[in-house]
């Protein structure tokens, strides 16, 4: 397969991956801000930017913070390149670059989404938003059924990677900024405990029901650390991910008869994972983890590119 | 009013009256069908083309202005005997243009005698001097051409311009195929139609025929300009259904002259190239340094004769608009033959008495850059305003050498289905000519662009054309089976 189509595709299963976070995280988030008063939703939407990595941006673009503000920076902003419709815009450029390697359900999928979101101009109020996101939720689930009825080649497989990749950057990023905002220096794990606020960062990792299957018992703080990175049956977790990074790349390897950089840093990173527990890591801290499983991330992503030569 | 006046493919001379021979069930087709389930199956065409992606950019739009050309669903219809005399004489014309090119960048015996003028070529923009004594493999240049013909009556097909360097629309030919066959299956049973899906294999024929040298198992690629060109929904419909990589200037590389494309697994030998980005863009070493399209080293791999490169760099020279002109003498030279398919009259305006007739008719002719093309930098004098032929008039003395005039033709119409209901639009045609190690292949099909302007004749997409599906007829009415 050329290198750039291998590319393209990568980026596709990231920017896919990315909007979808982008949407549960607007969904979730609203939900949160509904629950609370005026300084509490202006916190929930200021911690929902840093999630989304947009703190500095949103800054920049000199609005004020309110709920309006953010969720039209979070969702239809084309100056914020993470917004939902950025990253749809970024992964249509790429599904045309690439369209011969996709299926035509697998392209449509991703250009109805993209025209889902195109024209609009404004997040409208409450309501108008989330049903924005309830059709995007749609179509990225119309994504994920198109990509599962491919052929599983090199492909399939580019793409998965990309999503992977994203996914676990995504939920580190998410437990580091609300574990951050959540125990403030000095308090107890397992101090009082705001369960609106825990409960939104199962929701965008849509893990609510998750959390009961397996632990039958209250929120706790660290068994929801436990669950978004150690449980390897929850598909958005940090362990997750990184099994299943190993897993395509060794796919990938098969295929082309050869191992890499990306395929070494990838088993290193499971195999830490898998034998880590909850209360090792918060011994290290858990920022400091999770600082770390995203800067190798971020190292995958760069073997990646140096091993399929994205150029 | 040419409109008036104008054969029309359906009706003939009859303004309506009477259908030409065997074409009867086409104008009963017409007469039956309510014109709003006409209305319908052309949108059911034009929504499946959106979804499909089958769109062209407007050059300077951004990503607002992909758009699809309009499809009519009205067919255009050629007889047996009118695409034998057409395909033999389009055979006969790209024979010439091959060898007038091979000619022209070798021994130039037509400048030494005194056929063409030495400055029309040598000192034309057209001209690749860098190109001068090099000789592609199997000696084709112009392995794909588009010459687009004209008609104003039932016997006068005219070629109003040769596509010698990167000719589209192809993908066009077979969509709209596509369309047909899934939206009016009926006219498939009252016609014989021949089969026009059999052209990306073939196009895939005459390339890997064309590999610089035997042994390996060549590998083809088309080269495009990327997902932001106009034409790159073509771009990737033909490397699918041909079976080979779409690749980018960015993914090959040139090693010792060699070409590779980089893929996953390595690097990957390429043999023959299918480009669809313009000469000038081709190779920053050798044309437009600034160009990102291209690839460096690309012609220095050409020239050493490792790659092919469809269609050759400077085929330009022959679809020049002061190169037409010549085009009659060209064919008589090369083939030894009279041109069967004629050229429409021609003035060229470097010549003082052709500048002189054409400066006092310009209301009636239309005027053309010699190297324009899209329907851009073109005067059609009765359709034009008064400042707009004032226009011409003073580029036209300024700088004579750049145009030609010829005279407003009353192109053929083609039944079309309007906001008014059916209405006659003038057409033209654009058939493909493959050319490979083993000669001449065309398939029987084309490209029917229409002007959908009340009495327009531009029919240029960029310009408000759309296109028709084009009916090649295995046997004509009458005729034994």
């Amino acid at each position: 397969m050329l290198s750039r189509t291998a590319s393209n595709l990568y980026w596709i299963g990231r920017y896919m991956e990315r909007a979808e976070f982008t949407v549960r995280l607007v969904e979730a988030t609203i939900r949160l801000s509904s629950l609370s008063g005026d300084t509490r939703s202006q916190q929930a939407w200021r911690s929902a930017l840093a999630v989304s990595g947009a703190t500095a941006g949103f800054k920049q673009a000199g609005d004020t913070l309110s709920a309006f503000n953010a969720r039209r920076y979070l969702t239809i902003s084309e100056h914020n390149k993470g917004s939902i419709r950025s990253c749809l815009a970024a992964a249509r450029d790429n599904a045309r670059a690439a369209r011969n390697a996709l299926t035509r359900e697998a392209w449509e999928a991703i250009n109805r989404a993209w025209l889902g979101i195109r024209d609009r101009a404004s997040p409208g109020g409450t309501q108008a938003t989330l049903n924005l996101v309830e059709t995007l939720k749609a179509e990225s689930r119309g994504f994920e059924g198109a990509l599962a009825r491919m052929l599983r080649n090199d492909g399939y497989w580019f793409m998965r990677l990309g999503s992977v990749v994203e996914r676990g950057d995504n939920t580190a990023r998410l437990l580091d900024v609300k574990y951050y905002l959540l125990l403030p220096e000095g308090e107890e794990v397992g101090g009082t405990l705001d369960r609106d606020q825990w409960t939104t960062i199962l929701q965008t990792v849509s893990a609510r029901t998750a959390y009961r299957l397996i632990y039958r018992r209250g929120l706790k703080p660290w068994l929801i650390a436990d669950l978004l990175i150690f449980r390897r049956e929850l598909p958005r977790s940090l362990a997750a991910s990184a099994e299943e990074t190993v897993q395509l790349l060794g796919n990938l390897a098969d295929r082309s008869g050869r191992q890499g950089e990306a395929d070494r840093l990838a088993r290193n990173r499971a195999a830490g994972l898998a034998g880590g527990t909850i209360d090792s890591l918060f011994q290290e801290g858990l920022h400091e983890s999770l600082r770390r499983f995203i800067a190798e991330n971020g190292a995958i992503d760069r073997a990646i590119a140096r091993q399929f030569r994205f150029g | 009013m040419p409109a008036r006046s104008a054969f029309d493919e359906l009706w003939g001379t009859s303004r309506g009256r009477k259908a030409r021979a065997g074409f009867e069930p086409l104008a009963g087709w017409l007469a039956e069908t309510p014109a709003g389930e006409l209305e319908r199956r052309q949108q059911a065409a034009e929504t499946a083309f959106r979804t499909l992606g089958v769109t062209f950019n407007v050059y300077g739009g951004t990503e607002a202005a992909e758009r699809i050309i309009p499809f009519d669903i009205v067919p255009r219809i050629f007889t047996a005997r009118e695409w034998e005399q057409l395909s033999v004489g389009l055979e006969q014309r790209v024979r010439a243009i091959n060898a007038f090119i091979d000619d022209v960048y070798g021994a130039r015996r037509i400048i030494a005698d005194g056929i063409v003028p030495a400055d029309i070529i040598l000192g034309n923009p057209q001209y690749c001097v860098q190109l001068a004594g090099t000789r592609p493999p199997h000696g084709v240049y112009a392995h794909i051409c588009g010459i687009d013909m004209v008609r104003t009556g039932a016997d006068e097909f005219f070629v109003l311009e040769d596509n010698a360097r990167t000719p589209s629309g192809v993908s066009y030919m077979l969509e709209n195929r596509d369309a047909m066959l899934r939206l009016c299956p009926e006219l498939f049973g009252a016609f014989p139609v021949r089969a026009v899906d059999s052209y990306p294999e073939l196009l895939r024929d005459t390339l890997q025929s064309l590999a610089p040298r035997g042994g390996r198992d060549p590998r083809c690629v088309l080269l495009t300009p990327g997902h932001y060109n106009s034409a790159f929904y073509e771009h990737s419909f033909l490397a699918d259904n041909m079976g080979v990589e779409l690749v980018e200037g960015s993914d090959l590389e040139v090693d010792d002259d060699i070409v590779w494309m980089r893929t996953t697994d390595g690097r990957v030998r390429v043999d023959i190239i299918y480009r669809r980005i313009d000469d000038f863009f081709l190779d920053p070493l050798v044309f437009n340094p600034s160009s990102m399209l291209g690839v460096p080293g690309l012609m220095a791999a050409y020239r050493a004769g490792n790659v092919t490169l469809a269609n050759a760099p400077g085929t330009g020279i022959a679809d020049d608009k002061a190169i037409y002109s010549y085009m009659p003498e060209i064919v008589r030279y090369y083939t030894g033959e009279e041109a069967r398919l004629p050229n429409v009259e021609t003035w060229r305006c470097r010549e003082p008495g052709a500048l002189a007739y054409t400066l006092d008719n310009l209301e009636k002719l239309v005027v053309k850059l010699v190297d324009g093309s899209g329907g851009y930098g073109m005067l059609v004098g009765p359709a034009a305003s008064r400042k707009e032929i004032e226009a011409f008039r003073a580029a036209l003395k300024a700088e004579p050498h750049r145009y030609i005039s010829q005279p407003t033709l009353a192109l053929s119409t083609v039944p079309t289905l309007t906001d008014a209901g059916i209405a006659p639009r003038h057409v033209d045609f654009r058939p493909f000519v493959l050319t490979g190690a083993d000669g001449v292949t065309i398939v029987p099909g084309g490209l029917t662009r229409v002007a959908l302007r009340e009495g327009s004749l531009v029919v240029n997409s960029s310009q408000g054309g759309g296109t028709k599906d084009s009916f090649i007829l295995s046997r004509d009415p009458g005729a034994p089976r």
